[in-house]
């Protein structure tokens, strides 16, 4: 009896235990069981990872045969293997200390039993996603946390603005969504099967360079792109900083828009064998990475500024798939997740702290007052940085030198965006815990340290946040990269038709010149930060105060105004068009018509009723005689002819 | 098969027969619908219904097959009930409007 059923299983009863009850429960009640549900979903990932290891081959784990017509096979079935265990860690134990946190952060608030409900759904939808064996039941969890993060995003639906943002989010999601559907069409069309097994088997035959596979790959990172907040698709992410910070911490930094990262490792063979889509994908993560961290340089919401931060980060990501360095593309997933979650969780706990103040500018000097939170958020800051010997610098870095062999520009552009990720995360460190107090005096007086249920979860994810880069070290440290050597059957295919795949083929000394390089550039930046908001206690201008280039980017370069005008507005007039011109005119035209038809044919046969008998009689007659001329046709004449005869004979 | 049929039927061809019920038919037809009498259209359609039992007689006789004769035994039992229900109609008629004539009778106008 395999228990792989069992882990989105318990998430799943979490969620209908404090969904259907939630007004019923007990507020005690609520988080112990969602954090249960989660504790147990983890508890049997580690058992099926046991089982898994005896053998080392994919598990298919087959429930029934889900959609059977004519030549559609589609099987509900799931598929553990390396790849997908790692996500089963990664969502499980983040998310048990993010239901950890949230029991402590979410404590006061009147809506904790839905907030659990969801939070066990998003779990129960993402585990879903990453254990299905086919493209479809992707698409079901794809969907399923798509809709959760809406829900989550518009957790606190008194307030109309965030109701907006998540239907910014949800409707920025179907856009990428639809490409994804379009792609599993394609797959089914050119491949006959949705099975990621028998998918690939067939894919590893395709020359490269193929054009369906091209399209196949570009509609999926079209998904991506949404789920994975792309250029074009990325302005959602931080307007969903709307949502509660646990939801910020799990759903939009560690896991949900990782699955756009973890959809294109999974189908690396398609990916492969389509170096045009790579190319596009290498150049969109550049210029997310570089874009995003421009923005976040400038602003003044803690929230916000991590959630451009995140999506620099999976910038970070799509460079590493884009140049065919798969491993490191997720190794960056897996640190990300420890580092933005804990970044999140501790931006949390001082905005808790502060008493739900968000605006740096009205923080500084926290340090001392919240040691637990100021000291893992460092953590975060120097892991997100790339200092070593802290996690992000080993991922990082590794996509670093896989783009620097794959293209020199866009190593250059991504150099620069990790000199900014580093400047504006310790320009945030600074403002928040150096220097002096800005808040209120009311304020001040109430900080403090957060509960015990808060801090728990900060110290474990500053632990793996500062040894998880150990798992994946560069061959010139002469340590094992493990996950290199524990993803390596994930990619058996790709290495089958590409040589030299995933490979570093620059010399030692460059390796090292290189490292060194971006260490420097991430130290100059602390330096820089230092300087001017340490030193020189720099204290960002008020909104009305900016002006110039600073104004365009802290307005983020006003992409949601021209997004306003380039789609929004021509919808917005179109529906206005055929609500009040196309509806009414034509639409409602055309059935006046057709009811005056009716009316004016009905009018004509009712004169037909004369009430008459014998105008009926003679109607019948004359369509009976009608029938049967048409029926015997010739015959008819010959019979008159013969009567004829017969008369004159007669 | 032409031997088996009696001399008697033969001397007349099955054409007259024919020719004689479509005529006796055509004056049930024309009577129905040109007189206003219940009762005349009554009879005409008695006629007609007699201008189909003459046809089935003589097909029957001419292909010497039974079953056409026993087929005219059942219409003449159906035709004698049915002149009893359509008689029993035309005098309640009568009770009701003081009058057979079905032109008065037009409340199916559309």
């Amino acid at each position: 009896m395999s228990l792989i059923p069992l882990i989105p299983l318990f998430p799943f009863v979490g969620f209908l235990i404090n969904g259907l009850g939630f007004k019923k429960i007990p507020q005690n009640l609520v988080a112990p069981i969602g954090i249960a549900a989660s504790l147990l979903s983890l508890f049997c990932t580690v058992v099926v990872f046991f089982e898994f290891q005896q053998t080392g081959a994919p598990i298919i784990y087959t429930f029934f045969d889900w959609i059977s017509v004519g030549e559609i096979e589609v099987s509900f079935a799931f598929q553990v293997d390396q790849l997908s265990l790692i996500m089963l860690f990664v969502i499980a134990g983040v998310g048990t200390l993010i239901h950890l946190y949230s029991a402590g952060y979410m404590k006061h608030d009147e809506g904790v039993g839905k907030f659990f409900a969801y939070l066990n759904l998003f779990l129960f939808s993402m585990l879903i996603l990453v254990l299905g064996a086919n493209y479809l039941i992707m698409f079901i969890g794809w969907e399923g946390v798509g809709l959760c993060s809406y829900l989550l995003i518009g957790f606190w639906n008194k307030r109309s603005d965030f109701g907006d943002a998540a239907r910014k989010a949800f409707i920025m999601n179907r856009v990428g969504d639809l490409g994804f559907l379009i792609a599993v069409f394609l797959i089914f069309r050119e491949f006959g099967t949705l099975e990621y097994l028998s998918v690939f088997e067939q894919a590893s035959h395709m020359s490269s360079g193929s054009l369906t596979l091209m399209f196949i790959t570009f509609c999926l990172f079209i998904g991506a792109m949404g789920k994975s907040a792309q250029i074009p698709l990325f302005t959602w992410l931080p307007d969903a900083m709307a949502g509660p910070t646990p939801v910020s911490a799990l759903i939009h930094a560690a896991t949900m828009v990782t699955a756009g990262v973890y959809m294109v490792v999974r189908s690396n063979i398609l990916y492969t064998l389509s170096p045009d889509t790579l190319a596009f994908i290498g150049w969109i993560g550049t210029l997310t990475a570089l874009i995003a961290a421009t923005i976040a340089l400038f602003q003044n919401d803690i929230k916000k500024v991590l959630a451009y931060s995140t999506v620099s980060q999976l910038g970070y990501m799509f460079i590493g798939l884009g140049v065919m360095a798969f491993t490191s593309g997720f190794f960056h997933v897996i640190t990300h997740a420890f580092f933005k979650a804990l970044l999140f969780l501790g931006a949390g706990s001082v905005i808790h702290a502060m008493g739900d103040e968000q605006d740096i500018r009205k923080m500084g000097g926290l340090w001392p007052k919240a040691k637990i939170t100021a000291i893992t958020f460092l953590i975060g800051t120097l892991a997100i940085s790339g200092l070593p010997p802290f996690a992000g610098f080993f991922s990082k870095d590794e996509i670093l030198i896989h783009a620097y062999q794959h293209n020199k520009l866009m190593w250059a552009l991504a150099m620069i965006g990790s000199f900014m990720t580093a400047f504006y995360m310790f320009r945030l460190f600074f403002l928040v815990f150096k220097g002096e107090f800005r808040g209120t005096a009311k304020q001040e007086k109430n900080v403090h340290e957060s509960p015990k249920s808060m801090t728990i979860p900060l110290v474990v994810l500053a632990l793996f946040s500062t040894i998880g880069g150990f798992m994946g070290m560069p061959e010139i440290f002469h340590f094992p990269h493990s996950l290199s050597n524990f993803l390596e059957p994930i990619f058996n295919y790709s290495k089958s038709v590409s040589d030299g795949f995933g490979e570093i083929t620059v010399s030692h000394q460059a390796e090292w010149l290189l490292m060194g390089f971006s260490v420097l550039l991430a130290a100059l930046a602390l330096i820089l930060a230092y300087v001017l908001y340490v030193r020189r206690a720099m204290v960002p201008k008020e909104d009305n105060e900016m002006s110039g280039f600073r104004k365009v980017i802290y307005d983020k370069f006003y992409l949601d105004e021209n997004y306003d005008r380039l789609f929004v507005k021509p919808v917005e007039k179109m529906s206005n068009f055929f609500g009040s011109v196309f509806d009414p005119k034509w639409i409602d035209g055309l059935i006046a018509l057709v009811v005056k038809g009716v009316g004016f044919l009905s009018n004509a046969f009712g004169r037909l009723q004369t009430g008459t008998t014998g105008f009926y009689i003679l109607l019948m007659s004359l369509a009976i005689a009608f029938i049967l001329i048409l029926n015997l046709g010739d015959g008819i004449l010959n019979y008159f002819s013969t009567f004829f005869k017969a008369i004159t004979k007669g | 098969m032409e031997n088996q049929i009696p001399d008697v039927i033969a001397q007349v061809p099955l054409t007259n027969y024919v020719l004689l019920a479509s005529i006796l038919f055509v004056i049930g037809i024309v009577g129905v619908l040109t007189r206003r009498n219940a009762l005349i259209i009554f009879m005409s359609i008695e006629l007609m219904l007699n201008a189909v039992n003459l046809l089935l007689i003589a097909f029957s006789s001419y292909r010497s097959d039974p079953n056409g004769q026993i087929f005219v035994f059942f219409i003449m039992a159906v035709a004698a009930a049915e002149v009893a229900v359509g008689l029993a109609i035309i005098v309640m008629l009568y009770r009701n409007i003081r009058s057979i004539d079905i032109g008065l009778l037009d409340k199916l106008r559309g």
